[in-house]
């Protein structure tokens, strides 16, 4: 069962993400992303983070996402135009972006143990409440980073309200 | 059952729980939309629908007949795929949310070596953040179908129902924290289990003072679901019908039953937080009467009963309240519910804090 919602729900992910580049409506686009962040939400919940699926699905298909399709439907964006594409990234990037995927894959597959692998579906069966587990390693642990991210966040914000504050 | 596995059998019962309980909400659709023609009707000194069959009962009927026999159209200028698919996304993620909904009291039924909980789909650890979750995919199906159709008239309604879902979604989901920090949990069996102890005076709308969330997640929800006073997205003297306008036939009748199924999940989360969910108002008053089956079909009873007055509230409020202005309408979410909804957190989590001591 978890590996058939991992096979399906992967294949899902990969699937969008390429759909995402190859579209040429930025609508489109932006939809893939959506269809890839539910399916990454799915794989977390099939992991035994239940909590971090809902965040996923709330924070980033609900209301980030939302947002890129409003932006894209208030500046009636049109389809983008093909290029034929420079020749340095046909000839740096497919080899960098493979050197890339190779790398991160084999730091992911040889050091799994330190970072805290778990088998697929490990605590689908039993999934404890992790909520309270998370907020302890947020709100206790972690507190100094997460308030100085929440301060960052705040910084950003004000400045896009001054950035776009018409000059009276 | 015996040649079945017990995967097999868990998930033929929960397939059965599912079409039951989505055939249940369907016809509770077509019902409230008559109760909302009638109820209006009366509001406004007039009958409403009354031909078909007594008092109007096969009213719903003939209007799913007539949808259905209706011709399809296709804008020519519509983004075809898109244009299909918001339909769906509406109607499904208005359904989905209900599968989190505890219908009646825990009731387990043992079939194959499965003991299967018949009164909810799925009972999950986190089902308030699944509704709330599933409710902001919802607006995709609006965003699109407004985009999607090519129409300026429909691109502004679903630009106003899109922005409108996005502010009011925040303190519809802050109205709820003093809720949970109560409950301790974001199970809605918990947050049920929470009220139950003393009957209506624990609910959390009265014992658990919570009466100021509770008014911030009406007025959010009403606008949530794009009803009067706030319905901007489809207000038909500006907009000819906002961000359905180019639909027709089924795919209309989609919108219109998407519409109405939110306004049935969101009297249900109403009920289960703010009103003791399916537990009696009385709490342990009068002694239990009847046997096992009363007391299984009871608790129903009184979700039905707190449901359906939820929704002749939404009815009533239609009937009296007229439409606000944009700009009111988003001022009174920023300005007013939203520095509320935190000030009802801080209120809470200290008076919590207070009483841990």
């Amino acid at each position: 069962m978890q590996l058939a919602l991992f096979i399906i729900f992967g294949a899902l992910a990969v699937a969008g993400a390429l759909n995402f580049l190859f579209q040429r409506h930025p609508i489109n686009s932006a939809l893939s992303l959506v269809v890839v962040m539910m399916s990454l939400a799915v794989l977390y919940w099939s992991l035994g983070a239940e909590f971090l699926a809902a965040a996923q699905v709330i924070v980033y298909s609900g209301a980030i996402m939302v947002l890129f399709v409003f932006v894209v439907m208030l500046l009636n964006a049109g389809e983008e135009e093909r290029t034929r594409g420079s020749r340095a990234a046909y000839v740096a990037g497919f080899p960098g972006a493979a050197a890339i995927f190779c790398l991160l894959s084999f730091v992911f597959l040889t050091e799994r143990k330190a970072l805290g692998a778990v088998s697929l579906g490990g605590h689908l069966n039993h999934a404890v409440s992790n909520i309270s587990e998370i907020s302890t390693l947020l709100f206790r642990d972690l507190l100094l980073p997460f308030e100085v991210t929440s301060i960052l966040i705040l910084v950003a914000i004000l400045g896009a309200v001054v950035l776009a504050r018409k000059e009276q | 059952m015996s040649h079945l596995t017990e995967f097999q059998t868990f998930l033929l019962l929960s397939i059965l729980k599912v079409v039951v309980v989505v055939v249940i909400t369907l016809t509770a659709v077509a019902y409230t939309v008559l109760l909302e023609r009638k109820v209006l009707g009366r509001i406004q000194n007039r009958w409403g629908p009354s031909r078909v069959g007594p008092f109007g009962l096969l009213q719903p009927l003939a209007d799913g007949i007539k949808l259905f026999l209706k011709e399809e159209l296709l804008p020519l200028a519509a983004e075809k795929p898109l244009f299909i698919i918001a339909p769906i996304i509406a109607l499904s993620c208005s359904l989905i949310s209900i599968a989190v909904v505890p219908f009646g009291q825990v009731q387990h039924v043992t079939a194959n070596g499965i003991s299967v909980d018949i009164f909810n789909i799925a009972d999950l650890d986190i089902g308030l953040l699944v509704i709330l979750g599933i409710t902001s995919i919802g607006v995709y199906g609006i965003a699109l179908s407004g985009w999607s159709s090519n129409n300026k008239f429909a691109l502004l309604g679903s630009l106003r129902a899109t922005s409108q879902m996005i502010s009011y979604e925040l303190a519809l989901g802050l109205s709820l924290v003093g809720v949970v920090l109560r409950a301790q949990s974001l199970s809605l069996r918990a947050i049920v289990n929470s009220q139950s102890a003393h009957g209506l005076l624990s609910w959390n709308v009265f014992g658990g003072l919570q009466f100021v969330a509770f008014f911030i997640y009406l007025m959010a929800a009403y606008a949530e679901t794009n009803r009067a006073p706030f319905d901007l997205p489809e207000a038909e003297s500006e907009l000819i019908a906002g961000y359905h306008t180019e639909y027709s036939s089924m795919k209309f009748a989609m919108f219109f039953m998407a519409e109405y199924a939110n306004m049935i999940t969101v009297a249900c989360v109403a009920t289960l937080l703010f009103f003791g969910g399916p537990s009696s108002p009385f709490g342990n008053l009068f002694p239990a009467i009847g046997g096992p089956i009363i007391a299984a079909i009871l608790p129903i009873f009184w979700f039905v009963v707190k449901v359906f007055a939820f929704l002749l509230l939404y009815i009533w409020v239609r009937g009296t309240l007229p439409r606000f202005r944009y700009d009111q309408l988003m001022s009174f979410g920023w300005k007013f519910l939203l520095p509320l909804a935190m000030a009802n957190i801080v209120f809470t989590s200290l008076v919590l804090a207070l009483h841990a001591k």
